[in-house]
Protein backbone atom coordinates (compact mmCIF):
# COMPACT_ATOMS: atom_id res chain seq x y z
CA UNK A 1 0.00 0.00 0.00
CA UNK A 2 2.79 2.51 0.84
CA UNK A 3 4.88 1.23 -2.23
CA UNK A 4 1.40 2.10 -4.00
CA UNK A 5 0.85 5.61 -2.96
CA UNK A 6 4.41 6.19 -3.28
CA UNK A 7 4.02 5.32 -7.16
CA UNK A 8 0.68 7.22 -7.62
CA UNK A 9 2.12 10.57 -6.25
CA UNK A 10 5.29 9.77 -8.66
CA UNK A 11 2.33 9.27 -11.77
CA UNK A 12 0.18 12.57 -10.58
CA UNK A 13 3.43 15.21 -10.21
CA UNK A 14 4.18 13.65 -13.99
CA UNK A 15 0.89 13.60 -15.18
CA UNK A 16 0.94 17.19 -14.07
CA UNK A 17 3.78 18.26 -15.61
CA UNK A 18 2.24 16.89 -18.97
CA UNK A 19 -0.83 18.82 -18.42
CA UNK A 20 1.06 22.01 -18.21
CA UNK A 21 2.88 21.31 -21.21
CA UNK A 22 -0.13 20.53 -23.66
CA UNK A 23 -0.86 24.50 -23.89
CA UNK A 24 2.72 25.43 -24.58
CA UNK A 25 2.29 23.00 -27.48
CA UNK A 26 -0.88 23.48 -28.00
CA UNK A 27 -0.30 27.29 -28.64
CA UNK A 28 2.89 27.28 -30.52
CA UNK A 29 1.10 24.51 -32.85
CA UNK A 30 -1.48 26.52 -33.71
CA UNK A 31 0.23 29.58 -33.95
CA UNK A 32 2.85 28.39 -36.48
CA UNK A 33 0.22 26.51 -38.62
CA UNK A 34 -2.06 29.19 -38.89
CA UNK A 35 0.10 32.10 -38.68
CA UNK A 36 2.76 30.60 -41.36
CA UNK A 37 0.93 30.93 -44.44
CA UNK A 38 0.06 34.62 -43.71
CA UNK A 39 3.59 35.69 -43.48
CA UNK A 40 5.59 37.83 -46.28
CA UNK A 41 6.84 40.55 -47.19
CA UNK A 42 4.04 42.60 -48.17
CA UNK A 43 2.65 41.61 -44.66
CA UNK A 44 5.39 42.55 -42.75
CA UNK A 45 5.87 46.03 -44.10
CA UNK A 46 2.45 47.26 -45.53
CA UNK A 47 -0.09 49.41 -43.34
CA UNK A 48 -3.10 47.64 -42.71
CA UNK A 49 -6.23 47.80 -45.06
CA UNK A 50 -9.60 48.53 -45.10
CA UNK A 51 -10.98 47.01 -42.41
CA UNK A 52 -13.16 44.20 -43.64
CA UNK A 53 -11.38 44.13 -46.94
CA UNK A 54 -8.51 41.32 -47.59
CA UNK A 55 -4.96 42.74 -47.59
CA UNK A 56 -2.34 45.01 -45.63
CA UNK A 57 -0.58 43.87 -43.17
CA UNK A 58 1.31 44.47 -39.89
CA UNK A 59 4.34 46.89 -40.65
CA UNK A 60 3.03 50.00 -38.53
CA UNK A 61 3.05 47.34 -35.62
CA UNK A 62 6.26 45.90 -36.29
CA UNK A 63 7.57 49.59 -36.06
CA UNK A 64 5.57 50.49 -33.22
CA UNK A 65 6.67 47.91 -31.10
CA UNK A 66 10.67 48.81 -31.85
CA UNK A 67 9.66 52.32 -31.20
CA UNK A 68 8.18 51.37 -27.79
CA UNK A 69 10.98 48.92 -27.11
CA UNK A 70 13.76 51.67 -27.61
CA UNK A 71 12.03 54.75 -25.75
CA UNK A 72 11.50 52.20 -22.97
CA UNK A 73 15.25 50.72 -22.80
CA UNK A 74 15.85 54.74 -22.99
CA UNK A 75 13.59 55.24 -19.76
CA UNK A 76 13.60 52.00 -17.90
CA UNK A 77 17.01 50.38 -18.33
CA UNK A 78 19.16 53.26 -16.52
CA UNK A 79 16.71 54.00 -13.53
CA UNK A 80 16.62 50.00 -13.17
CA UNK A 81 20.02 49.59 -13.07
CA UNK A 82 20.82 52.50 -10.78
CA UNK A 83 18.48 51.47 -8.44
CA UNK A 84 19.55 47.64 -8.69
CA UNK A 85 23.17 49.31 -7.62
CA UNK A 86 22.20 51.09 -5.04
CA UNK A 87 20.56 48.13 -3.24
CA UNK A 88 22.85 45.69 -4.32
CA UNK A 89 25.86 48.72 -2.96
CA UNK A 90 24.29 50.49 -0.62
CA UNK A 91 20.92 49.31 0.77
CA UNK A 92 22.07 47.32 3.32
CA UNK A 93 19.58 49.44 5.65
CA UNK A 94 15.87 49.70 6.30
CA UNK A 95 15.08 52.18 3.17
CA UNK A 96 17.30 49.85 1.10
CA UNK A 97 14.92 46.88 2.95
CA UNK A 98 11.73 49.13 1.99
CA UNK A 99 12.64 49.95 -1.52
CA UNK A 100 13.47 46.18 -2.39
CA UNK A 101 10.19 45.11 -1.18
CA UNK A 102 8.35 47.51 -3.42
CA UNK A 103 10.06 46.95 -6.40
CA UNK A 104 8.96 42.94 -6.00
CA UNK A 105 5.26 44.49 -5.17
CA UNK A 106 5.34 46.71 -8.40
CA UNK A 107 7.18 43.17 -10.11
CA UNK A 108 3.81 41.67 -9.53
CA UNK A 109 1.47 43.87 -9.99
CA UNK A 110 -1.17 44.22 -12.60
CA UNK A 111 -0.10 46.12 -15.64
CA UNK A 112 -3.27 46.76 -16.57
CA UNK A 113 -3.48 48.95 -13.02
CA UNK A 114 -0.34 50.44 -14.14
CA UNK A 115 -1.67 51.39 -17.40
CA UNK A 116 -4.74 53.23 -15.80
CA UNK A 117 -2.63 55.42 -13.64
CA UNK A 118 -0.58 56.12 -16.71
CA UNK A 119 -4.42 56.97 -18.09
CA UNK A 120 -4.80 59.41 -15.61
CA UNK A 121 -1.46 61.22 -15.48
CA UNK A 122 -0.84 61.55 -18.74
CA UNK A 123 -3.19 61.00 -21.42
CA UNK A 124 -6.15 63.03 -19.36
CA UNK A 125 -3.92 65.47 -18.32
CA UNK A 126 -2.03 66.00 -22.14
CA UNK A 127 -5.62 65.41 -23.73
CA UNK A 128 -4.30 62.92 -25.82
CA UNK A 129 -3.18 59.55 -26.45
CA UNK A 130 0.56 59.54 -27.08
CA UNK A 131 3.57 57.20 -27.60
CA UNK A 132 5.20 58.86 -24.76
CA UNK A 133 2.72 57.62 -22.19
CA UNK A 134 2.94 54.38 -23.33
CA UNK A 135 6.44 54.37 -23.14
CA UNK A 136 6.27 55.35 -19.82
CA UNK A 137 3.60 52.51 -18.86
CA UNK A 138 5.96 50.40 -20.27
CA UNK A 139 9.01 51.62 -18.18
CA UNK A 140 6.98 51.26 -15.23
CA UNK A 141 6.73 47.61 -16.05
CA UNK A 142 10.15 47.18 -16.83
CA UNK A 143 11.94 48.94 -13.84
CA UNK A 144 11.28 46.49 -11.03
CA UNK A 145 12.29 43.51 -13.09
CA UNK A 146 15.64 45.40 -14.21
CA UNK A 147 16.39 46.46 -10.75
CA UNK A 148 16.07 42.84 -9.49
CA UNK A 149 18.25 41.03 -12.02
CA UNK A 150 20.82 43.95 -11.03
CA UNK A 151 20.76 43.49 -7.92
CA UNK A 152 21.01 39.65 -7.88
CA UNK A 153 24.02 39.87 -10.63
CA UNK A 154 25.60 42.35 -8.47
CA UNK A 155 25.70 40.43 -5.67
CA UNK A 156 26.94 37.58 -7.60
CA UNK A 157 30.29 39.52 -7.56
CA UNK A 158 32.68 37.97 -4.82
CA UNK A 159 33.14 40.59 -2.24
CA UNK A 160 37.49 40.04 -2.62
CA UNK A 161 36.92 41.91 -6.15
CA UNK A 162 35.83 44.71 -4.58
CA UNK A 163 37.88 44.77 -0.94
CA UNK A 164 40.85 44.26 -3.95
CA UNK A 165 39.98 47.49 -5.37
CA UNK A 166 39.39 49.30 -2.53
CA UNK A 167 42.62 47.97 -1.60
CA UNK A 168 44.48 49.71 -4.33
CA UNK A 169 42.64 53.08 -3.45
CA UNK A 170 39.77 53.45 -5.49
CA UNK A 171 36.88 55.09 -3.86
CA UNK A 172 33.30 53.46 -3.56
CA UNK A 173 31.89 55.06 -6.81
CA UNK A 174 34.50 53.88 -9.28
CA UNK A 175 34.99 50.72 -7.73
CA UNK A 176 31.04 50.20 -8.26
CA UNK A 177 31.15 51.49 -11.66
CA UNK A 178 34.24 49.90 -13.04
CA UNK A 179 35.14 46.88 -11.38
CA UNK A 180 31.45 45.59 -9.92
CA UNK A 181 29.32 46.67 -12.61
CA UNK A 182 32.03 45.40 -14.92
CA UNK A 183 31.85 42.06 -13.52
CA UNK A 184 28.68 41.27 -13.35
CA UNK A 185 27.70 43.07 -17.05
CA UNK A 186 26.73 39.63 -18.44
CA UNK A 187 24.21 39.16 -15.82
CA UNK A 188 22.66 43.01 -16.07
CA UNK A 189 22.31 42.30 -19.71
CA UNK A 190 20.34 39.17 -19.54
CA UNK A 191 18.38 40.47 -16.68
CA UNK A 192 17.62 43.62 -19.88
CA UNK A 193 16.94 41.20 -22.74
CA UNK A 194 14.37 39.61 -20.74
CA UNK A 195 12.37 42.51 -19.35
CA UNK A 196 12.59 43.62 -23.10
CA UNK A 197 10.98 40.45 -23.76
CA UNK A 198 8.55 40.80 -21.14
CA UNK A 199 7.34 44.47 -21.91
CA UNK A 200 7.15 43.67 -25.89
CA UNK A 201 4.19 41.23 -25.62
CA UNK A 202 2.22 43.88 -22.77
CA UNK A 203 -1.35 44.87 -24.40
CA UNK A 204 -3.64 45.71 -21.37
CA UNK A 205 -1.67 49.32 -20.74
CA UNK A 206 -0.77 49.85 -24.10
CA UNK A 207 -5.18 50.40 -25.46
CA UNK A 208 -5.37 53.39 -22.88
CA UNK A 209 -1.96 54.67 -23.76
CA UNK A 210 -0.83 54.88 -27.42
CA UNK A 211 -4.39 53.36 -28.07
CA UNK A 212 -3.27 51.77 -32.22
CA UNK A 213 -3.41 53.54 -35.71
CA UNK A 214 -3.37 52.77 -39.14
CA UNK A 215 -0.15 54.82 -39.62
CA UNK A 216 2.98 54.56 -39.38
CA UNK A 217 5.05 56.06 -36.55
CA UNK A 218 4.09 60.27 -36.51
CA UNK A 219 5.52 61.83 -33.60
CA UNK A 220 5.98 60.79 -29.57
CA UNK A 221 2.68 62.86 -29.37
CA UNK A 222 0.17 60.99 -31.47
CA UNK A 223 -1.38 57.20 -31.34
CA UNK A 224 0.91 54.99 -32.64
CA UNK A 225 0.37 50.81 -33.57
CA UNK A 226 2.40 48.05 -31.81
CA UNK A 227 1.96 44.20 -32.29
CA UNK A 228 0.16 43.19 -29.25
CA UNK A 229 -2.51 45.96 -29.78
CA UNK A 230 -2.77 44.99 -33.61
CA UNK A 231 -3.65 41.24 -32.57
CA UNK A 232 -6.60 42.31 -29.92
CA UNK A 233 -7.91 44.41 -32.58
CA UNK A 234 -7.61 42.11 -35.69
CA UNK A 235 -8.77 39.21 -32.83
CA UNK A 236 -11.96 41.48 -32.59
CA UNK A 237 -12.93 41.75 -36.15
CA UNK A 238 -14.95 38.93 -37.87
CA UNK A 239 -13.60 38.21 -40.81
CA UNK A 240 -11.62 35.28 -41.92
CA UNK A 241 -9.01 37.31 -43.00
CA UNK A 242 -8.50 38.99 -39.98
CA UNK A 243 -8.22 35.62 -38.75
CA UNK A 244 -5.22 34.82 -40.06
CA UNK A 245 -3.62 37.87 -39.53
CA UNK A 246 -3.91 37.47 -35.98
CA UNK A 247 -1.99 34.55 -36.27
CA UNK A 248 0.36 35.82 -38.45
CA UNK A 249 1.23 38.35 -36.33
CA UNK A 250 1.17 36.43 -33.23
CA UNK A 251 3.92 34.49 -34.64
CA UNK A 252 5.93 37.59 -35.36
CA UNK A 253 5.62 38.66 -31.57
CA UNK A 254 5.93 35.31 -30.06
CA UNK A 255 9.23 34.31 -32.37
CA UNK A 256 10.57 37.65 -31.19
CA UNK A 257 9.93 36.75 -27.55
CA UNK A 258 10.70 33.62 -27.48
CA UNK A 259 14.28 34.19 -29.28
CA UNK A 260 15.30 36.07 -26.58
CA UNK A 261 13.59 33.95 -24.14
CA UNK A 262 15.36 31.13 -25.23
CA UNK A 263 18.37 32.67 -26.57
CA UNK A 264 18.66 34.03 -22.91
CA UNK A 265 18.76 30.64 -21.50
CA UNK A 266 21.10 28.96 -23.68
CA UNK A 267 23.44 31.55 -23.47
CA UNK A 268 23.28 31.26 -19.53
CA UNK A 269 22.82 27.59 -19.17
CA UNK A 270 21.36 27.52 -15.76
CA UNK A 271 23.53 30.23 -13.96
CA UNK A 272 20.71 32.32 -13.38
CA UNK A 273 18.49 29.67 -12.47
CA UNK A 274 15.95 31.60 -10.70
CA UNK A 275 15.25 35.14 -10.96
CA UNK A 276 13.85 34.99 -7.52
CA UNK A 277 15.99 33.43 -5.53
CA UNK A 278 18.13 35.52 -2.86
CA UNK A 279 19.85 33.65 -0.64
CA UNK B 1 -4.01 59.38 -5.21
CA UNK B 2 -4.23 60.42 -8.67
CA UNK B 3 -7.23 57.42 -9.04
CA UNK B 4 -9.35 58.66 -6.45
CA UNK B 5 -9.09 62.27 -7.62
CA UNK B 6 -10.44 60.69 -10.96
CA UNK B 7 -13.35 58.88 -9.70
CA UNK B 8 -14.20 61.34 -7.14
CA UNK B 9 -17.06 61.82 -8.95
CA UNK B 10 -18.39 58.70 -9.51
CA UNK B 11 -17.76 57.63 -5.71
CA UNK B 12 -19.46 60.91 -4.43
CA UNK B 13 -22.56 60.35 -6.66
CA UNK B 14 -23.04 56.87 -5.83
CA UNK B 15 -21.54 56.23 -2.62
CA UNK B 16 -21.71 52.34 -1.39
CA UNK B 17 -24.10 51.81 -3.79
CA UNK B 18 -20.80 52.16 -6.57
CA UNK B 19 -19.69 48.47 -4.84
CA UNK B 20 -23.20 47.03 -5.06
CA UNK B 21 -25.26 48.04 -8.02
CA UNK B 22 -25.39 46.25 -11.10
CA UNK B 23 -26.66 48.90 -13.24
CA UNK B 24 -23.81 50.17 -16.01
CA UNK B 25 -25.33 53.05 -17.98
CA UNK B 26 -25.94 56.62 -17.86
CA UNK B 27 -29.51 56.62 -17.07
CA UNK B 28 -29.43 54.63 -14.18
CA UNK B 29 -26.49 54.96 -12.57
CA UNK B 30 -23.05 52.88 -12.53
CA UNK B 31 -22.35 49.96 -10.14
CA UNK B 32 -18.98 47.97 -10.06
CA UNK B 33 -20.56 44.58 -8.36
CA UNK B 34 -21.14 42.68 -11.27
CA UNK B 35 -17.63 42.78 -12.20
CA UNK B 36 -15.93 42.17 -9.07
CA UNK B 37 -17.75 38.80 -8.50
CA UNK B 38 -16.75 38.19 -12.28
CA UNK B 39 -13.28 38.80 -11.17
CA UNK B 40 -13.76 36.88 -7.64
CA UNK B 41 -14.88 33.77 -9.95
CA UNK B 42 -12.33 33.65 -12.87
CA UNK B 43 -10.03 33.94 -10.09
CA UNK B 44 -11.29 31.29 -8.29
CA UNK B 45 -11.72 28.85 -10.58
CA UNK B 46 -8.23 29.34 -11.54
CA UNK B 47 -7.03 28.74 -8.38
CA UNK B 48 -8.86 25.43 -7.49
CA UNK B 49 -7.54 24.37 -11.18
CA UNK B 50 -4.35 25.43 -11.30
CA UNK B 51 -2.92 24.96 -7.72
CA UNK B 52 -3.27 21.06 -7.51
CA UNK B 53 -1.57 20.71 -10.99
CA UNK B 54 1.52 23.61 -9.90
CA UNK B 55 1.76 22.01 -6.94
CA UNK B 56 2.19 18.45 -8.43
CA UNK B 57 4.21 20.04 -10.92
CA UNK B 58 6.68 21.48 -8.06
CA UNK B 59 6.72 18.30 -6.46
CA UNK B 60 7.97 16.33 -9.66
CA UNK B 61 10.44 19.25 -9.93
CA UNK B 62 11.54 19.40 -6.27
CA UNK B 63 12.11 15.99 -4.95
CA UNK B 64 10.94 13.33 -7.39
CA UNK B 65 12.00 13.80 -10.88
CA UNK B 66 15.18 12.46 -12.56
CA UNK B 67 17.63 15.35 -14.15
CA UNK B 68 17.19 15.67 -17.40
CA UNK B 69 13.67 15.37 -17.17
CA UNK B 70 14.00 18.25 -14.36
CA UNK B 71 16.06 20.25 -16.31
CA UNK B 72 13.29 20.32 -19.69
CA UNK B 73 10.31 20.43 -17.35
CA UNK B 74 11.36 23.23 -15.82
CA UNK B 75 12.42 25.15 -19.07
CA UNK B 76 9.31 24.53 -20.59
CA UNK B 77 7.45 25.98 -17.37
CA UNK B 78 9.39 29.12 -17.45
CA UNK B 79 9.01 29.60 -21.28
CA UNK B 80 5.00 28.98 -20.64
CA UNK B 81 5.57 32.42 -18.14
CA UNK B 82 7.00 34.18 -21.33
CA UNK B 83 4.42 33.69 -23.95
CA UNK B 84 2.60 37.14 -24.17
CA UNK B 85 -0.89 37.23 -22.75
CA UNK B 86 -2.18 38.46 -25.85
CA UNK B 87 -1.20 35.53 -27.32
CA UNK B 88 -3.11 33.06 -24.71
CA UNK B 89 -5.91 35.47 -25.54
CA UNK B 90 -5.64 34.48 -29.20
CA UNK B 91 -5.16 30.75 -28.40
CA UNK B 92 -8.09 30.73 -26.33
CA UNK B 93 -10.61 32.58 -28.54
CA UNK B 94 -9.44 29.81 -31.49
CA UNK B 95 -8.58 26.75 -30.00
CA UNK B 96 -9.58 26.60 -25.88
CA UNK B 97 -12.75 28.06 -26.52
CA UNK B 98 -13.75 25.26 -28.83
CA UNK B 99 -12.71 22.54 -26.84
CA UNK B 100 -14.81 23.77 -23.83
CA UNK B 101 -17.55 24.11 -25.74
CA UNK B 102 -17.25 21.17 -27.18
CA UNK B 103 -16.12 18.65 -24.83
CA UNK B 104 -17.08 20.47 -21.30
CA UNK B 105 -19.73 22.69 -21.79
CA UNK B 106 -22.56 20.03 -23.98
CA UNK B 107 -21.66 16.87 -22.35
CA UNK B 108 -22.47 18.90 -19.41
CA UNK B 109 -25.53 20.56 -20.31
CA UNK B 110 -27.11 18.03 -22.22
CA UNK B 111 -27.24 16.17 -17.98
CA UNK B 112 -27.33 18.97 -15.83
CA UNK B 113 -28.57 21.70 -17.71
CA UNK B 114 -31.52 22.61 -15.84
CA UNK B 115 -29.51 23.35 -12.80
CA UNK B 116 -29.11 26.97 -13.34
CA UNK B 117 -25.35 27.13 -12.50
CA UNK B 118 -24.76 25.41 -16.34
CA UNK B 119 -27.57 26.92 -18.29
CA UNK B 120 -26.80 29.82 -20.90
CA UNK B 121 -25.42 30.07 -24.26
CA UNK B 122 -22.96 27.46 -26.57
CA UNK B 123 -20.27 29.58 -27.77
CA UNK B 124 -18.03 29.22 -25.15
CA UNK B 125 -17.00 32.68 -24.49
CA UNK B 126 -17.80 32.59 -20.41
CA UNK B 127 -16.49 32.22 -17.05
CA UNK B 128 -15.22 28.94 -17.20
CA UNK B 129 -13.13 29.31 -20.10
CA UNK B 130 -11.77 32.69 -18.49
CA UNK B 131 -11.06 30.79 -15.70
CA UNK B 132 -9.47 28.05 -17.39
CA UNK B 133 -7.11 30.65 -19.24
CA UNK B 134 -6.51 32.08 -16.33
CA UNK B 135 -5.43 28.68 -14.40
CA UNK B 136 -2.79 27.84 -17.06
CA UNK B 137 -1.05 31.28 -16.59
CA UNK B 138 -0.99 31.36 -13.09
CA UNK B 139 0.87 27.86 -13.08
CA UNK B 140 4.16 28.80 -13.93
CA UNK B 141 4.29 31.43 -11.09
CA UNK B 142 3.16 28.87 -8.29
CA UNK B 143 5.38 25.88 -9.50
CA UNK B 144 8.44 27.80 -9.68
CA UNK B 145 7.89 29.56 -6.67
CA UNK B 146 6.71 26.40 -4.71
CA UNK B 147 9.51 24.42 -6.20
CA UNK B 148 11.79 26.66 -4.14
CA UNK B 149 10.45 27.11 -1.30
CA UNK B 150 10.47 23.07 -1.31
CA UNK B 151 14.37 23.08 -2.50
CA UNK B 152 14.78 25.61 1.02
CA UNK B 153 13.82 22.69 3.00
CA UNK B 154 17.16 21.18 4.59
CA UNK B 155 18.04 18.57 3.68
CA UNK B 156 18.39 16.87 7.48
CA UNK B 157 14.37 17.42 7.47
CA UNK B 158 14.14 14.55 4.68
CA UNK B 159 17.57 12.55 5.65
CA UNK B 160 15.24 12.56 9.10
CA UNK B 161 12.08 10.61 7.53
CA UNK B 162 14.14 8.63 5.61
CA UNK B 163 16.25 7.22 7.96
CA UNK B 164 12.78 6.24 9.64
CA UNK B 165 12.19 4.38 6.34
CA UNK B 166 9.67 6.34 5.20
CA UNK B 167 8.53 6.19 1.41
CA UNK B 168 9.83 9.15 -0.99
CA UNK B 169 5.89 10.26 -0.91
CA UNK B 170 6.03 9.99 2.74
CA UNK B 171 9.20 12.27 2.72
CA UNK B 172 7.26 14.64 0.53
CA UNK B 173 4.45 14.67 2.47
CA UNK B 174 5.73 14.47 6.05
CA UNK B 175 8.89 16.80 6.12
CA UNK B 176 9.06 18.68 2.88
CA UNK B 177 5.06 19.57 2.66
CA UNK B 178 4.63 20.55 6.22
CA UNK B 179 8.02 22.67 6.36
CA UNK B 180 7.57 24.50 3.09
CA UNK B 181 3.41 25.06 3.75
CA UNK B 182 3.20 29.10 4.33
CA UNK B 183 5.80 29.70 2.05
CA UNK B 184 2.84 27.47 -0.73
CA UNK B 185 0.94 29.18 0.53
CA UNK B 186 2.35 32.76 -0.14
CA UNK B 187 3.33 30.98 -3.70
CA UNK B 188 -0.78 30.54 -3.89
CA UNK B 189 -1.55 34.21 -3.57
CA UNK B 190 0.92 35.51 -5.25
CA UNK B 191 -1.05 33.71 -8.50
CA UNK B 192 -3.99 34.69 -6.83
CA UNK B 193 -2.50 37.93 -7.61
CA UNK B 194 -2.09 37.27 -10.92
CA UNK B 195 -5.06 35.83 -11.73
CA UNK B 196 -6.69 39.05 -10.42
CA UNK B 197 -4.39 41.46 -12.55
CA UNK B 198 -4.27 39.19 -15.69
CA UNK B 199 -5.96 40.87 -18.69
CA UNK B 200 -5.77 40.79 -22.23
CA UNK B 201 -6.32 36.79 -22.19
CA UNK B 202 -9.59 37.04 -20.37
CA UNK B 203 -11.07 39.84 -22.49
CA UNK B 204 -10.84 37.82 -25.42
CA UNK B 205 -12.49 35.09 -23.61
CA UNK B 206 -15.15 36.39 -21.33
CA UNK B 207 -17.55 37.80 -23.65
CA UNK B 208 -17.79 41.16 -22.91
CA UNK B 209 -21.14 41.39 -20.87
CA UNK B 210 -22.41 44.32 -18.87
CA UNK B 211 -24.57 45.54 -16.42
CA UNK B 212 -26.71 43.07 -13.84
CA UNK B 213 -26.46 40.65 -17.18
CA UNK B 214 -22.74 40.40 -16.25
CA UNK B 215 -23.38 38.66 -13.26
CA UNK B 216 -21.91 35.28 -12.65
CA UNK B 217 -25.32 33.20 -12.26
CA UNK B 218 -23.43 30.87 -14.32
CA UNK B 219 -20.24 29.39 -15.47
CA UNK B 220 -21.40 29.28 -19.00
CA UNK B 221 -22.87 32.67 -19.30
CA UNK B 222 -20.86 35.72 -20.87
CA UNK B 223 -19.25 37.67 -18.32
CA UNK B 224 -16.87 40.51 -17.46
CA UNK B 225 -14.09 41.00 -15.23
CA UNK B 226 -12.77 44.38 -13.39
CA UNK B 227 -9.67 44.47 -15.60
CA UNK B 228 -11.55 43.15 -18.73
CA UNK B 229 -14.46 46.04 -18.52
CA UNK B 230 -11.11 48.93 -18.46
CA UNK B 231 -10.24 47.14 -21.70
CA UNK B 232 -13.23 47.62 -23.02
CA UNK B 233 -14.41 50.67 -22.03
CA UNK B 234 -11.73 53.07 -20.89
CA UNK B 235 -10.26 54.24 -23.88
CA UNK B 236 -13.24 55.16 -25.54
CA UNK B 237 -15.15 56.60 -22.29
CA UNK B 238 -15.90 60.53 -22.89
CA UNK B 239 -13.42 62.86 -20.81
CA UNK B 240 -15.35 64.04 -18.23
CA UNK B 241 -18.21 61.35 -18.36
CA UNK B 242 -19.75 59.73 -15.08
CA UNK B 243 -18.52 56.92 -17.49
CA UNK B 244 -15.31 57.62 -16.83
CA UNK B 245 -15.30 58.46 -13.34
CA UNK B 246 -16.80 54.82 -12.59
CA UNK B 247 -14.34 53.04 -14.66
CA UNK B 248 -11.46 54.98 -12.82
CA UNK B 249 -13.25 53.93 -9.42
CA UNK B 250 -12.77 50.12 -10.50
CA UNK B 251 -9.37 50.65 -11.57
CA UNK B 252 -8.63 52.34 -7.92
CA UNK B 253 -10.95 48.98 -6.05
CA UNK B 254 -8.59 46.42 -8.43
CA UNK B 255 -5.35 48.39 -7.37
CA UNK B 256 -6.74 48.17 -3.90
CA UNK B 257 -7.17 44.58 -4.13
CA UNK B 258 -3.82 43.95 -6.23
CA UNK B 259 -1.78 45.66 -3.61
CA UNK B 260 -3.06 44.12 -0.71
CA UNK B 261 -2.70 40.86 -2.44
CA UNK B 262 0.78 41.30 -3.31
CA UNK B 263 1.77 42.62 -0.08
CA UNK B 264 0.42 39.68 1.58
CA UNK B 265 2.25 37.42 -0.60
CA UNK B 266 5.41 39.30 -0.71
CA UNK B 267 5.72 39.09 2.98
CA UNK B 268 4.73 35.29 3.30
CA UNK B 269 7.10 33.99 0.41
CA UNK B 270 10.43 36.59 1.19
CA UNK B 271 9.64 35.26 5.03
CA UNK B 272 9.97 31.68 4.38
CA UNK B 273 13.14 32.07 2.01
CA UNK B 274 15.11 34.09 3.83
CA UNK B 275 14.81 32.69 7.27
CA UNK B 276 15.31 29.01 5.51
CA UNK B 277 18.17 30.62 3.15
CA UNK B 278 19.69 31.88 7.01
CA UNK B 279 18.87 28.38 8.62
CA UNK B 280 20.92 26.78 6.25
CA UNK B 281 23.97 29.05 6.36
Amino acid sequence: MRRFKDRLALWLGALSAMLAMIPLISILYEVVKNGASTLNVDFLTAPPGVIGQPGGGIGPAIQGTLVLVGLTVIIGVPLGVLSGIYLSEFGDNPIGRVIRFLNDVLAEFPSVVIGVVIFTLVVLTLRSFSVIAGAFALSIIMLPIVTRSTEESLKLVPNSIRDASMALGIRKWRTTLSVVLTTAKSGVVTGILLAIARVAGETAPLVFTILGSQYFFSGLNSTMDALPLRIYRLALLPYPYAQAQAWGAALVLILMVLVVNIGVRLATRGRLYSTRSRA
Amino acid sequence: MVLVRGAFPALTKFGVSFLTGTNWDAATGFGALPYILGTLVTALIAIIIGVPISLGIAIFLAEMAPDVIRVVVSNIVELLAAVPSIIYGLWGLYVLRIWVANYVQSPVQNSFGFLPIFSGTSYGLNFLTGGLILAIMIIPTIASISREVMASVPTSQREAAYSVGATRWEVVRMSVLSYSRSGIFGATILGLGRAVGETMAVTLVIGGATGASALPTSLFKPGQTMTTILVNQLSEAESGSLQLAALLGIGLVLFAIAFAINVVAQLLVWRVLKVQAGAIE
